[in-house]
């Protein structure tokens, strides 16, 4: 019990300051580190705060200060309970070629999962498309427009047009498919939050739009243009969709937890490493199917011969599949675990 | 009432954070929304100039870079600011782990990126509502994150030399009574009673008036004082011993009487008892 809260304030101050001022010097300098004198005194510090505030509680009066001791305590404790992982420097190289792959390779079931619902879009698509043609109109959004005509017009147009384009335009088009893919997989992921039902939908629908293309370009004869057409960049860039797709019902799994004892918090604490990776990892796909879609899959025959293009495809798939299965996975066989996130930059006072 | 999060350390004390509502974080966010556009300005200023060099560069510049603006800007500020963006800084929130740990680059990433959905289907309807509905006020994006957003208070000292330092306090009088008042008296009914101290100048004479009169019946209520003690007082003085008896316990009757001690040294006695 406090006899003079005026006095115990004034006699105290001194130790809250101190704890302020380092608590600052941390919070700002979050690489530092502490020598050990320093270190014991920090936990001197938060110890004598934290007994001043459970004294303090049992006082009707000084709400402010409580408040204030109770944000200093706060600030304290969050530096010096933090054990969730080992504090390293983030190392571009580690992260991307072992925690990407492995971390896919974690969570493949929900990779399966994206493909299998994007699959029985597309054969919707298709079979939608083989029986009744007309409903490519229905199907098709806005933006897919110059795709409702004739297949064959389009690839004659398109192959009559090879010299219109600029390096500039192409570069001004290569960011915006930058953007515009990456917008979608974060949406592919973000969805994952409506217990995966708006990654399902969204992934369902590419399906179709996809099975629709493609069966119409198949029945138009234009097989070879439309794999010269998408593999370039598709051998990404649908991946990619299916990764951050993948992300998304990671999320929606947790949320579900189907089966698992742990409470939301530790599973959604459990996943958010790995969601990061994988968004991250979509991101940089992204960017090199949008420079590929601009600069490579635009140069139709007899600019660029269509079995190039789709020799390049296939390479860019093959590498993609040793990438994400092969990867990172010596140092899983031998025991050694690259932590789950690369990306904790803060290093805790030693 | 201001909803608070508690948190029990390993040494067994609790500490609360105080949690920010719907209202204060939509007025952090147009705050952000007005640095945004200051930046989007200012952008369009550096793209005019790149495009007398390259409209299609210009082009590409700009679509990636209002795209790493719209999606950094939050992820950049609240990571190199620990939880903070410049709207929250300025309405002094901060986004914090649920369990008062430290915020990790993950966390910050997380529910950012969830935005996207608690933006649908016009501006922040998902997260408003899910703000309003959940009892720790976190949109999706947090509820993914395990983050809350908190208010960072201010250290305000009571001003004690406003408190009746040279008056006679009739309820010392009577410690046992005393003692029982700081008991039944919660922080918030103490602080709302010193700020009516503090701030009674600022009052219309009449609002003054009846302000006092409803407090002290407040008081009146918890402890029933003897009459001795408060006859012949105002509402007013009233409260006043109250907030004397809350805010300086321990002293005797007599002495209040007397200038307050405060150059004295501390060598009186131990402060604290156990």
């Amino acid at each position: 019990m406090i006899i003079d809260l005026e006095r115990f304030v004034t006699a105290e101050r001194p130790y809250w300051t101190e704890l302020d001022t380092l608590l600052n010097r941390i919070e700002t300098d979050s690489r530092g580190t502490m020598q050990l004198d320093e270190a014991r005194r920090f936990h001197y510090l938060y110890e004598r705060t934290a007994a001043g505030l459970a004294k303090l509680n049992t006082f009707s009066a000084e709400p402010e200060t409580r408040r204030y001791l109770e944000n200093l305590v706060g600030r304290a404790y969050s530096e010096i309970n933090e054990t969730r992982e080992r504090q390293h420097r983030f190392s571009p190289w580690l992260w991307f070629f072992r925690t990407l792959p492995q971390t896919f390779r974690r969570r493949i079931r929900a990779f399966w999962m994206a493909i299998g619902v994007t699959l029985a879009g597309a054969l919707f698509g298709g079979l939608a498309m083989a029986f009744d043609p007309g409903s490519k109109e229905a199907i098709m959004p806005a933006m897919f427009a110059n795709h409702l005509g004739d297949p064959s017009d389009r690839v004659a147009e398109e192959e009559k047009d090879r010299d219109a384009k600029s390096a500039t335009g192409m570069t001004s088009f290569s960011a915006q498919l930058m953007v515009n893919n990456i917008s979608v997989s974060i949406r592919a992921l973000a969805f994952g939050i409506t217990y995966g039902i708006g990654t399902i939908i969204l992934l369902f629908y590419n399906g179709v739009i996809l099975g629709v293309i493609s069966v119409d370009y198949v029945m138009a004869g234009q097989t070879t243009f439309l794999l010269a057409w998408l593999l370039p960049h598709g051998a990404i860039e649908l991946p990619a969709i299916f990764i951050a797709a993948q992300a998304g019902l990671v999320l929606a799994g947790a949320l579900i937890g189907w089966g698992r004892r742990e409470t939301l918090r530790a599973r959604m604490r459990e996943i958010a490493p790995d969601l990061v990776t994988l968004i991250f990892g979509v991101a940089l796909m992204l960017v090199w199917a949008g420079i590929v879609e601009a600069f490579f899959s635009q140069f139709l025959a007899p600019v660029l011969p269509y079995s190039v293009k789709i020799a390049f495809g296939c390479v860019e798939l093959v590498l993609l599949v040793f990438f994400l299965s092969r990867c990172g996975k010596a140092a899983e066989n031998s025991g050694f675990q690259v932590p789950r996130s690369e990306l904790k930059t803060l290093a805790r006072p030693a | 009432m201001t909803p608070t999060l508690n948190i029990r350390t390993p040494e067994g004390v609790v500490f609360s954070q105080q949690l920010a509502g719907p209202m204060t974080r939509m007025l952090a966010w147009s705050i952000d929304l007005l640095v945004l556009f200051g930046l989007t300005v200012l952008l369009i200023f550096v793209l005019m100039f790149l495009s007398i060099v390259s409209i299609g560069i210009a082009q590409a510049v700009g679509a990636l870079a209002f795209f790493v603006l719209k999606m950094g800007y939050s992820i950049f500020t609240e990571w190199r600011w620990r939880g903070q963006t410049i709207g929250k800084r300025t309405l002094r929130l901060r986004v914090v782990d649920v369990h008062g740990l430290r915020l990790k680059f993950g966390q910050v990433v997380i529910r950012n990126l969830l935005r996207t959905v608690d933006m649908l289907p016009g501006p922040y309807l998902v997260g408003g509502l899910a703000c309003l509905l959940n009892s720790r006020c976190q949109r999706l994006g947090d509820l993914a994150a395990n983050t809350i957003v908190i208010r960072i208070p201010k250290l305000t000292e009571p001003n004690l030399d406003q408190l009746m330092a040279d008056k006679y306090n009739s309820l010392r009088a009577h410690p046992h009574l005393e003692a029982r008042l700081r008991q039944r008296v919660s922080p918030a009914e103490a602080s709302v009673a010193l700020q009516a101290i503090v701030r009674r100048d600022l009052l219309e004479p009449r609002a003054r008036v009846e302000l006092f009169e409803e407090l002290a019946a407040h008081f009146k209520g918890k402890v029933q004082f003897p009459q001795e003690a408060t006859e012949g007082i105002t509402d007013e003085q009233y409260v006043r011993n109250v907030v004397d008896c809350l805010f300086r316990p321990g002293r005797k009757a007599a002495l209040i009487a007397q200038p307050r001690p405060e150059a004295a040294p501390a060598k009186d006695g131990p402060v604290l008892t156990a």
